[in-house]
């Protein structure tokens, strides 16, 4: 398969890039922020995604969807970080559905007509500490009844205060570190004894402390395999930060755009700044940074798309080169914007904060390059 | 026991009984910071007794002459006096643009009249001064400045535009570039001094990403300045101006000293963050990313301590502050990009009282201007490469 989009895809990425950028360009993040919205995201645009279709990307075609894959899924996500559009699609569309996929039909005939329709929204309950280390989760997942008792905390969970459905990684058997043992669950809103405390972000976003304090589920909350839960998470997590990097991708695209842009207009010294080879050079810098990571992204999707059992190092890959390389983006986006690039007015630093968040979600540089690291046996 | 060492105990002992044990903790917020002015704000009351406490010594501006209200220190005393201060991590008692920025210039260009009447103050905290250089298009290419200065007979009349002006809405004067001559660039700039209340001054304050606003849109509508507050000659402003930011820059490398909160990053993340069974800090990559940092940083520490004693022994390269603006500031987002790494999720919080406010993220916003403010980062490049190391320019 060549390493590019394939006309379908191209398609699909132009609908998006008219839908995104026409009905929440960075305009619609800054009304919601300056209005204190509690919810985080529009809930009218939640619709429209699943009027647009987008919502069933990676449901199957039997049940609603449109059946694609990571790479279809990230040609919409690269349209949102673009546009720095406040969505669930990353932790609902992606994260949810992937791991319902892998459980019972039960599951999906429940929530993906909701998910299409752009009703319901889910939440994906995993960092437990300030950094992401889903082998080290400790939340404990007791049997009680016909069910299990879940205790414990969660943090960083993206629109956790609001979502219908959170995915919680739990352990039933096991300490933390060791893969057996973890147990994915479907947790509903409003469940007793859970307390979620939603938390303003420096992007604008809200993500929720969860606090679980005995929280009663049954049985068939359980997502796929009681202590067998790790190769679901696993595989919810790989299009997870596959999503997040093609998010990272649009983040640091748009903000490689405006810079360019502002160095074609703004002038100093009696030219243009473009004209200055030091600026030059390190805007041509970044773009080689800028497409290095976006090859390694499409690369990752494409595997996870095959199944290819490589795939998850490619993912790794993936997020940590494209944290690196938005990151770059936005720091040189606002350095290059001198004075203007510090000012709420201008959008660059919005670029600059989401790319912070998005950056850390699911496993930073650090994370993934660690990661990679201890695959390789080093 | 040299003189020194006699003054270093004497210093010692004033500092120990002088020093307010709160003004001994490390600078927590924007409001711990004291600028001194008209309206001067004091967070708590030792801010006010240690400030006070040091001016009546001079030693809010301890090398310059006493009669300007300095302590008259010697560069070797200065030095003593620093790190005596260093030693018991008392805070500077007074931030302002006037010590570390006019006062240097009116120095050496003012008048005796213009020193005595604006030295004092300075020294005091009584007046807070802004910089009123950046205009709309003239930001690095500051010699294209357009505000015009006409000749009225006694006085001048401003009318013009600034922006990026620092605190211009809480300063009581500003020194100012204008333009005196529009038929050549840089020789047609003077310096000038003025009162921000005089007539037809206005300010617009300006939201930065951190979510403050520091910063102003200042706007001159046929202000008239006396022709006694021109600093050096007319149309010789440019060289008042060059002069004054060399102190701007020496002033904004300190930021590449700073540490968080007196402990170290590294210990900081291992607090958070946690250790493996041997000590590390349980996050290698992230390990030595500050290790690495730190070597940096600590190295940074000797080229400060070592550019100081030359600038004030007169043995620094006049273009020298460049260098250390541009690596000062560098390594100061660093710090705080490192430190964002490793607070993870829980430093991303914008309001939260864990975070008192998002104070560390919104830090962490504000430190990407200091690679813009006083010359952006490119700026101080260039001059290094023309000046220090004779670059052709073409
Ligand atoms: C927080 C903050 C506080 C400030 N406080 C004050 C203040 O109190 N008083 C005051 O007068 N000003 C102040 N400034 C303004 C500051 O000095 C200017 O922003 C700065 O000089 C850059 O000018 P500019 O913003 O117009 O950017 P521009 O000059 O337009 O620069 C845009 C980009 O082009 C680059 N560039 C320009 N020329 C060249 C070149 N020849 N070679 C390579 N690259 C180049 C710049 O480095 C920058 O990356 C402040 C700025 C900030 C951000």
């Amino acid at each position: 398969m060549p390493l590019f989009l394939s006309e379908e895809q191209t398609m699909l990425r132009d609908a998006a890039r008219d839908f995104v950028g026409e009905q929440a360009p960075v305009s619609h993040l800054r009304s919601l922020r300056d209005a204190d919205d509690p919810t985080g995201f529009s809930r009218d645009l939640w619709r429209s995604f699943g009027e647009m279709g987008f919502n069933g990307i990676l449901i199957p075609e039997d049940q609603g969807g449109l059946g694609l894959g990571a790479v279809a899924a990230g040609v919409v996500l690269e349209e949102v970080g673009r546009n720095l559009t406040p969505s669930p699609f990353l932790p609902t569309a992606i994260g949810a559905v992937t791991a319902l996929n892998g459980g019972a039909a039960a599951h999906r005939e429940r929530w993906f007509p909701a998910i299409l329709s752009g009703e319901a929204v889910a939440a994906l309950a995993i960092d437990e500490g300030p950094k992401h280390q889903p082998e080290r989760t400790a939340m404990r997942a007791e049997r009680s009844g016909n069910g299990f008792r879940l205790t414990g905390a969660k943090q960083f969970v993206a629109g956790g205060h609001v979502a219908d459905l959170l995915i919680v990684a739990a352990r039933t058997a096991g300490a933390p570190g060791e893969e057996d043992g973890i147990t994915l669950f479907a947790v509903e809103k409003d469940a007793a004894n859970l307390h979620a405390d939603p938390r303003r972000l420096a992007d604008s976003s809200l993500a929720a402390r969860l606090r679980f304090d005995g929280v009663e589920v049954d049985a068939d909350a359980v997502i796929g395999e009681v202590d067998g839960g790790a190769a679901t998470l696993r595989r919810m997590l790989g299009h997870v930060r596959a999503g997040a990097s093609s998010e990272l991708l649009g983040v640091g695209g748009g903000a490689m755009d405006m810079t360019v842009s502002y160095l074609k207009e703004r002038k100093q010294f009696g030219v243009r700044i473009g004209a200055f080879q030091a600026l030059q050079h390190r805007a041509a810098h970044l773009y080689s940074e800028m497409e290095v990571a976006r090859a390694a992204t499409l690369k990752a999707q494409q595997m996870l798309d095959a199944g290819d059992a490589k795939a998850d190092a490619a993912v790794s890959i993936a997020k940590a080169m494209t944290g690196m390389a938005t990151t770059l983006a936005v720091q040189e986006g606002v350095q290059m914007h001198g004075g203007i690039g510090m000012t709420d007015e201008y959008d660059i630093g919005f670029y600059m904060k989401r790319a912070r968040v998005l950056a850390e979600a699911f496993g930073d540089v650090g994370y993934h390059a660690d990661r990679l690291a201890e695959g390789a046996g080093y | 026991m040299t003189d020194l060492d006699s003054f270093r105990s004497e210093t010692r002992a004033w500092l120990e009984a002088n020093c307010p044990p709160e003004m001994r903790e490390p600078l927590r917020d924007d409001d711990d910071v004291v600028w001194g002015g008209r309206n001067a704000t004091y967070k708590h009351p030792a801010q006010k007794s240690w400030l006070d406490a040091m001016a009546s010594r001079g030693w809010t501006v301890p090398d310059w002459p006493a009669e300007y209200g300095g302590g008259g220190l010697s560069p070797g005393e200065t030095k003593v006096l620093r790190e005596e201060m260093a030693r018991i991590a008392a805070r500077n008692p007074l931030n302002s643009f006037g010590i570390s920025m006019l006062g240097p210039a009116l120095l050496k260009y003012g008048t005796e009249e213009q020193k005595l009447e604006h030295l004092p103050p300075i020294a005091r905290g009584e007046i807070r001064w802004c910089q009123g250089y950046s205009e709309p298009n003239a930001g690095s290419d500051l010699a294209a400045l357009a505000t015009r200065a006409d000749d009225a007979g006694d006085h001048f009349v401003i009318n013009g535009q600034k922006v990026w002006t620092s605190y211009a809405d809480k300063a009581d004067w500003i020194f100012c570039l204008v333009r005196t001559d529009f038929t050549t660039k840089q020789g047609g700039i003077s310096f000038l001094l003025f009162d921000m209340a005089s007539p037809g001054v206005s300010t617009k304050p300006i939201l930065l990403i951190s979510g403050y606003s520091p910063f102003c849109e200042t706007f001159f509508d046929d202000v008239r300045v006396p022709k006694k507050n021109l600093v050096g000659e007319i149309n010789k402003g440019w060289d008042v101006a060059k002069y004054l930011l060399g102190h701007e820059r020496e002033m904004i490398s300190g930021m590449g000293l700073r540490e968080g909160g007196g402990r170290t990053l590294g210990q900081a993340a291992a607090d958070r963050l946690g250790t493996d069974d041997k000590g590390r800090l349980d996050a290698p990559v992230l390990r030595s990313e500050i290790a690495l940092f730190e070597v940096r940083a600590q190295a940074f520490r000797a080229m400060s301590e070592r550019f100081i004693d030359e600038l004030k022994h007169g043995r620094a390269h006049p273009a020298q502050p460049s260098m250390m603006k541009y690596y000062g500031t560098e390594l100061n987002k660093a710090r705080h990009e490192l430190a964002m790494s490793a607070g993870g999720s829980e430093l991303l919080e914008w309001e939260s009282e864990e975070t008192s406010g998002g104070a560390p993220a919104r830090a962490w916003l504000r430190t990407k201007a200091n690679s813009i403010e006083g010359g952006t980062s490119e700026v101080q490049l260039n001059i290094v490469a023309k000046r220090i190391l004779d670059l052709p320019s073409n």
